[in-house]
């Protein structure tokens, strides 16, 4: 891994850069080199919207805006050779056939804190403009609705600013009046007229039913408002911000060693799965290689939670087509999961196992033996769920042709993962970007073909196969060697070099008490997780924390694509694509 | 003891017997709320509810004594009136349906000439109960639930009245112990298979059974017409569900599976098996099958179970004329 400097230009040759380079012309500010893997372009505000237009309309194209936010770039001392800039938004975007990557930067003055909206363009940005300006305050003109999205109506203030508090005891006392809280309640009413809603259509009136943030179907605190015409649901608007913690501002607050076990809880039914985008990017700024045995551990364990995931998924898949029974069967499956987890890991949901340049400990003795006992056991479960579920008829018939998108549409709303395997598209991260040794096993990516509901439900069976596979070969390759890497910067250091002499005690002392300090830099890495593609965009100011982190989650852009499938459909309709898309509010609202 | 005449012990037995089997049929109702629950545990993986008393036999009184003493709460924006009367008639309905039913030769409350048009007018009753509790509600999802249950019922009495016509021409009569005497030979479920089948659809939707649970699927209106009631209310609600599962249970024994009759043992052990055969079905089913979509269920009405019993009732009424003596 080379450790590049900001100052380093690395001068990419790729004739669609060439291209890019030749259009933007003097509208071209610089070119960042990062650790990110992909060229950072910044541009001025006037010529963005020109500039992802043309890469959205390229021959091969960047048709997806993978991801938008902003950095508050305020007290942000080094950043040598980079534009003046109060705040930074950047797109990300990417190219399913060309494999790679764009990251364009626009960098705005405090006094005008403007851009123009780019929904025209990439309509999965609306939803990521209504953040920026809920977190920084950076407004979208030609914006539909910029409102806030994960706080409150009523709320003062841009939490991801550098200016405000990031801890409780920064604030005043928090009082909930009992007016207080009928204006929150009056602030979440849903006005019909404020989405451009009609009312009423040939003298009949719609019905607007509330459901959620408290539903049996609404898979943790979902809010989703139905304009309904008998029960055909004629629009709605999914509303989220109700399991908001703020992730991405405590990373802020907290060291490089002691922020992972927040990621635990943005997916929380992945568990270390969570911890692996945040320690390979970290990894990258800090230039650690692991060793090939924690490369094989960290792949093992990922995998048993992608199947305890995927497990939860089916029998809340099943239990919201109204099926019972086969939660309660998942879930001893998962408990089966768990007793190998816990083994291994201590724990169970949130291990937050995996370290900077290693893991916490090396597998206990006689790992082997649980871990088959498990892969010996899901096989034949798995071919009864199929047999008992997936082949049943009236599963086929609520799910079959059920909110179905093709792979365009797909990539229009920013969807990854088995969703988007499910219409087709071979784009597994674990095979096109291997990280963490990927390249080194072998297995299959499942592949649907009408982007159903039915498909979204084979497809993660079938995942959990190959993950089965996947796992199979780690017991039988397990490879030998250290578990941690040797590395000034891994976190915790190896506790049997502390006791050598002073210079060694100092040394761990620092790296315990204030975690490793990371050079000025910016590194990204993209996971193939449970739910979608997982990325850690993490920057650098040279300090023991964080300057900035942004958690892009694969659920945020799947809820928001729900009103363009269910327009014409049936409520039950939406319970099953609620279901199928396999989202945990944590991971939509970090 | 004059005024002990044949006639008053004759009424007094009668009285005995009714109340005997009002009390039965109301408590089977509730002990099947626990026997549900224990038996999808054991085919769930699970335990079910087995901590009060020995192997969970006190987790009735324990749930009698908790919905007894539950706050009965009446939402203020709630039509008072018919919010009170729902429940009672959901209850009362089907409880009233047991008085048609034979149990043995001698046990029975009314032995009606018109005992199964009796049952057919207390199902049509039984769904005032949903739509009244739903309207009443002043709930989205309680009106969601009663507008699908209005909608179901009238898909699903039209062809449950005509699947019992092949039995009652069979056996020529609507009282149910002629039907009941009509089968000594042969169960009526062997000529009347079809009968049977969509009878026994549309009595899994009369007492909306999982997988006809449409009104109240809690994956979809979070329990739907019943979602405002709590306490007894809710409970009769819950109570009465259950007793409709004995009471077509009860129904389906005694017109398609001969009642009290079989052979070695006494008419009351053979018809409480067959019943409770019945009962273990239902909570089966409930364990087993996801549930269609309603517009569905609707259209297999209309279309699959409708135009099969109208067949199944013309073949019927040839072979019964073909046959009949001259």
């Amino acid at each position: 891994m080379s450790v590049a400097t900001p100052t380093e230009r690395v001068v990419d040759t790729d004739p669609l850069l060439e291209a890019l380079r030749e259009r933007l012309g003097a509208s071209l500010v610089v070119e960042q080199a990062t650790l990110t893997g992909m060229p950072v372009l910044w541009v001025t505000r006037d010529s963005l919207l020109d500039a992802l237009r043309f890469l959205r309309d390229v021959s091969d194209p960047f048709s997806m805006l993978f991801d938008l936010s902003a950095i508050d770039e305020r007290l942000r001392s080094k950043r040598q050779g980079l534009p003046a800039s109060d705040f930074t938004v950047f797109y990300h975007l990417l190219s399913i056939d060309r494999n790679r990557d764009v990251m364009l930067k626009v960098a705005l003055g405090e006094s005008d804190l403007t851009l123009p909206s780019c929904v025209s363009v990439f309509p999965v940005a609306n939803w990521y403009e209504r953040e920026v300006w809920d977190m920084f305050g950076i407004e979208f003109s030609g914006h539909p609705r910029l409102a806030r999205i994960l706080m409150p109506p009523t709320w003062t203030g841009h939490p991801l600013r550098k200016d405000y508090p990031a801890r409780a005891t920064e604030f005043d006392p928090y009082t909930l009046t009992v007016e207080g809280q009928e204006t929150e309640q009056r602030a979440l009413q849903f006005d019909p007229k404020d989405w451009g809603m009609e009312r009423e259509r040939d003298g009949a009136e719609f019905m607007f039913l509330n459901l959620g943030p408290n539903h049996p179907s609404a898979h943790g605190a979902f809010r989703i408002v139905l304009q309904l015409d008998g029960e055909e649901i004629v629009d709605c608007v999914p509303d989220i911000g109700y399991h908001h913690r703020g992730a991405e501002k405590m990373a802020e607050r907290q060291s490089w060693h002691s922020f992972i076990p927040y990621t635990d809880r943005v997916d929380y039914t992945g568990g270390v799965m969570n911890n692996l985008p945040y320690v390979l990017a970290v990894e990258k700024l800090a230039g650690i290689t692991v060793p090939a045995r924690v490369d094989t551990i960290r792949v093992m364990l990922a995998e048993l939670f992608r199947i305890s995931s995927h497990l939860l998924f089916l029998g809340t898949y099943l239990q919201d087509l109204g099926a019972m029974t086969p939660v309660f069967f998942t879930f001893s499956d998962r408990q089966r999961a768990y007793k190998v987890i816990e083994g291994i890991t201590g724990f169970r949901m949130h291990p937050a196992w995996y370290r900077i340049g290693g893991v916490m400990q090396d597998l206990p003795r006689g790992w082997e033996g649980l871990m088959q006992e498990f892969l010996d056991w899901m096989p034949k479960r798995l071919r009864e769920y199929e047999r008992a579920m997936m082949d049943n008829h009236i599963v086929r018939e609520r799910t079959r042709h059920i909110a179905a998108y093709n792979t365009r549409e797909a990539l229009d709303w920013g969807v990854t993962g088995p969703n988007l395997r499910a219409t087709g598209c071979d784009f597994d991260l674990r095979k096109k970007r291997p990280y963490s040794g990927y390249e080194n096993f072998d297995f299959d990516i499942p592949l649907g073909t009408n982007g159903d509901v039915f498909d979204r439900g084979q497809v993660r069976i079938e995942e959990m196969r190959q993950s089965l596979r996947i796992i199979q070969q780690c017991v039988d390759h397990m490879p030998v060697g250290d578990y941690k890497a040797d590395h000034p910067l891994t976190t915790p250091p190896p506790r049997e070099r502390m006791l050598q002499h002073i210079e060694t005690l100092i040394t761990h002392f620092l790296q315990v008490s204030w975690g490793p300090v990371l050079k000025p830099n910016e590194s990204l890495q993209m996971i193939e997780a449970t739910k979608g593609i997982n990325s850690y965009y993490l920057t650098s100011d040279g300090s023991t924390t964080s300057y900035r982190t942004r958690i892009r989650t694969p659920s945020f852009p799947h809820l928001q694509q729900i009103p363009m499938l269910m327009k014409g459909g049936f409520v039950p309709d939406l319970i099953a694509h609620l279901g199928s898309i396999d989202f945990v509010m944590a991971d939509v609202d970090r | 003891m004059s005024w002990l005449t044949p006639q008053v012990s004759a009424v007094l037995f009668a009285m005995f017997q009714a109340l005997v089997i009002l009390l039965v049929a109301v408590l089977l109702g509730a002990v099947m709320t626990v026997v549900e629950r224990r038996l999808l545990g054991l085919w769930q993986d699970r335990y079910g509810p087995n901590r009060v008393g020995p192997f969970g036999s006190l987790q009735l009184v324990a749930d009698m004594i908790k919905i007894f003493f539950k706050e009965d709460w009446i939402p203020p924006f709630a039509d008072r009136k018919l919010f009170v009367l729902a429940p009672a008639i959901a209850m009362a309905s089907l409880l009233l349906s047991f008085m048609i039913i034979p149990i043995t030769p001698g046990w029975g409350i009314a032995d009606l000439n018109i005992g199964l048009l009796f049952f057919l007018a207390m199902a049509g009753i039984n769904v005032y109960a949903v739509l009244f509790g739903g309207w009443a509600s002043g709930n989205k999802y309680a009106l969601i639930g009663a507008m699908r249950a209005s909608a179901q019922t009238l898909t699903y009495e039209v062809f449950m009245g005509l699947a019992l016509m092949g039995v009652v021409a069979l056996a020529g009569s609507f009282n149910m112990r002629d039907i009941v005497q009509a089968q000594e030979e042969l169960w009526f479920i062997v000529p009347q298979f079809f009968g049977f089948a969509t009878f026994l659809i549309a009595g899994i939707a009369v007492t909306h059974r999982h997988p006809f649970d449409q009104p109240e699927a809690e994956q979809e209106l979070a329990d739907g017409y019943h979602i405002e009631y709590s306490g007894m209310k809710f409970g009769m609600f819950f109570i009465g569900e259950y007793v409709g599962m004995v009471l077509v249970s009860a129904l389906i024994v005694t017109l398609f599976f001969g009642g009290w009759q079989g052979p070695w043992l006494p008419p009351f052990v053979w018809f409480s098996l067959k019943t409770g055969f019945f009962l273990m079905l239902f909570v089966l089913i409930r364990a087993s099958l996801p549930r269609p979509r309603y517009d569905r269920v609707m259209s297999f009405g209309w279309k699959v179970c409708l135009p099969l019993t109208l067949v199944n009732l013309l073949v019927t009424g040839a072979v019964v004329l073909l046959m009949a003596p001259e």
